[in-house]
């Protein structure tokens, strides 16, 4: 039976959505009635089996091959899979997120098994052996599946940022895995990388500022440029605009885009299409500035103002400025 | 250099998406259709990179007779030639598609030799699945890497790079091989005219072909629950000006 995480991490750290996964996988193997075991991928992750036994896992399989120093989809998926067959167990869980959802998928085809991303919800009576019934998320979220996994090993991801992660601490016994991984599995490890210089990101910023079609130009983003910089935040976008060339995708939110979840976003000229709303709904305050007061974005924003972005904006810049000397 | 861009057909919904009444689909009936912007960046590339290598890009997709519409649009900006898998739904499941899919390019393959790349878009925007580029480069026995914001190609040696939270990753992989594609890779540009009289003209090849079924079945659709909103109304114009600031005061954006 077993329940099987799959933890994800970064040359030996955890990642925050594995701590979801391991917290899923727990409550999983309760309801049906087992044991919960996690995985990890090279030596380099044995330490993590210390934190994954906080998680409540009663085994760490940890794989080990002389090539597994750095992240590689195809070995880390043929790892999975060879370590899948050893333990036959009925559910593996894998994170929500671009590295999660390309092992989880390698593992899959690797032993032509069926595979659901981004699960949100799972069929509260399952107990192992029938087919499972799942809840998922298609366009980004923007639309629920319900399906039904009909295969004896269920392969699924868990939607990121679903699961709060808790605690339930074991002690846990470590089982040790060399997997065989040979050279059509092993050229495509991460042979460099540029480290990103610690700063605000558009995914991290508290406040975002962001114009759509509305703006018109890419100089007319200078008047959100310095509202972003009054406010400490940044600026982001829609696809419209990066689709214009007025600025780079990397400021785009949305589906395709960066999805965000800051204290305040202002969306300035912006309609609010389903693709763009699903990257910006997580916002705790929405602030829409926009000319049509039946646009998409108004009617579903906590505030609103009708009106000419390109007036707006500077007005409210001015009225920063003025209140708080800047 | 040949490559070959694995394109879908999916509604392109504005403000919200509807259901049939049987939950099977997404209610089509007002909507026109497009590809993911994955796609149409993976289509952008490969064309890049035969305007700098020489070279043809055929575009290829499983899906309904009309999904004709997306093969020549793929064409009006630069693709050279066109491959449709013609099936009587909007689509089929992952194993199913990757299976069809990789018995297709075989045959495509053994007619007009390898393809140097065959690229997919990192996952469909309708269902979301993230695997159907996988199976198929492995089924070919090909390598593959998803998440693609970088691709060039040079000796042989495809040249990949990815973001991830900690910053950029470099992947190198020995042609032939499969990459999965994001947008923000490049922008992609508008037809032609030379483009559009190329997109009326181009042969599609129809190829038909069979899989069997997998194991991951659609039950029904739903529309998320939605967050009730009373949009509060600051103002009208500049004069609003004031009341925004009171606003981002009271959520403590100053302090
Ligand atoms: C599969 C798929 C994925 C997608 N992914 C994304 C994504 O990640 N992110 C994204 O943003 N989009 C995405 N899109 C595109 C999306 O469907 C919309 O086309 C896009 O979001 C529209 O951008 P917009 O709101 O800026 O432009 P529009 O829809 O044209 O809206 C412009 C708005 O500006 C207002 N306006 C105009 N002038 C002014 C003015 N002077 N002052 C104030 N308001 C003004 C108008 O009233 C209107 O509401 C995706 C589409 C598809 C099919």
């Amino acid at each position: 039976m077993t329940v099987l995480a799959v933890v994800e991490h970064d040359r030996g750290t955890i990642t925050s959505a594995s701590l979801g996964v391991l917290t899923a996988a727990r409550s999983l193997a309760k309801q049906m009635n087992t044991k919960f075991e996690a995985l990890t991928i090279g030596s380099n992750a044995d330490a993590l089996s210390e934190i994954i036994a906080k998680y409540g896992a009663t085994t760490v399989h940890q794989a080990h091959h002389s090539a597994l120093t750095d992240f590689g989809p195809e070995a880390w998926g043929e790892s999975v899979a060879q370590i899948v067959r050893k333990v036959s167990p009925s559910l593996v869980i894998g994170t929500g997120t671009e590295r999660g959802h390309e092992v989880i998928a390698q593992t899959a085809a690797r032993l032509n098994l069926p595979a659901s991303m981004n699960c949100l919800e799972f069929d509260k009576g399952f107990t192992g052996t029938e087919p499972l019934k799942v809840v998922r998320a298609r366009w980004g979220g923007s639309l629920l599946e319900e399906a039904e996994i009909d295969s004896p090993i269920k392969l699924v991801t868990l939607a990121n940022h679903v699961v709060e992660p808790t605690e339930e601490p074991v002690s846990a016994s470590v089982s040790v895995i060399d997997v065989q991984l040979d050279e059509s599995v092993t050229q495509s490890f991460v042979q460099d990388r540029v480290e990103r210089v610690a700063g605000v990101t558009l995914a991290t910023s508290p406040v975002v500022v962001s114009g759509g079609r509305g703006v018109g130009s890419a100089e007319a983003f200078a008047p959100l440029e310095e509202l972003a910089g009054l406010l400490n935040g940044v600026v982001g976008c829609s696809r419209a605009v990066t689709n214009n060339g007025w600025r780079n995708h990397t400021d785009q939110v949305g589906q395709t885009g960066t999805r965000i979840a800051p204290d305040v976003y202002i969306a300035c000229g912006i309609s609010g299409a389903i693709q763009h709303w699903v990257g910006a709904m997580a916002s705790k305050n929405i602030l829409a500035i926009n000319t049509d007061a039946q646009a998409n974005i108004v009617t579903k924003a906590g505030y609103a103002v009708i009106g000419d972005l390109h007036a707006v904006v500077p007005a409210i810049s001015a009225e920063i400025r003025r209140r708080h000397n800047k | 250099m040949n490559i070959l861009v694995c394109v879908k057909r999916v509604p392109a919904p504005g403000a919200r998406i509807n259901i049939t009444a049987d939950g099977q689909q997404v209610d089509t009936a007002f909507l026109g259709f497009t590809v993911s912007p994955h796609e149409e960046c993976a289509v952008e590339q490969a064309v890049q990179l035969i305007e700098k290598h020489g070279g043809d890009v055929t575009v290829l997709t499983l899906g309904p007779a009309e999904a004709e519409e997306q093969l020549r649009t793929a064409v009006s900006t630069g693709a050279t030639k066109a491959v449709l898998v013609p099936i009587d739904t909007t689509d089929w499941d992952p194993q199913k598609t990757s299976e069809a899919l990789a018995k297709v390019i075989a045959e495509l393959e053994t007619a007009n030799g390898k393809y140097d790349l065959i690229l997919f878009g990192n996952e469909s925007a309708d269902s979301c699945g993230y695997q159907v580029g996988i199976r198929v480069a492995l089924k070919l026995g090909r390598p593959i890497v998803n998440g693609a914001k970088g691709l060039e190609i040079e000796s042989g040696i495809a040249t990949i790079r990815r973001e991830s939270d900690a910053g950029v990753e470099i992947y190198k992989l020995k042609t032939p091989a499969c990459v999965g594609v994001k947008e923000g890779i490049n922008l992609p540009r508008y037809p032609t005219m030379k483009g559009r009289l190329a997109s009326k003209k181009v042969a599609i090849t129809q190829s038909a072909m069979t899989a069997e079924t997998g194991g991951l079945k659609l039950i029904t659709l739903q529309r998320p629950a939605e967050r009730a909103s009373n949009t509060k109304i600051l103002g009208t114009g500049p004069e609003a000006a004031s009341a925004v600031v009171d606003l981002l005061e009271e959520l403590g954006v100053f302090k």
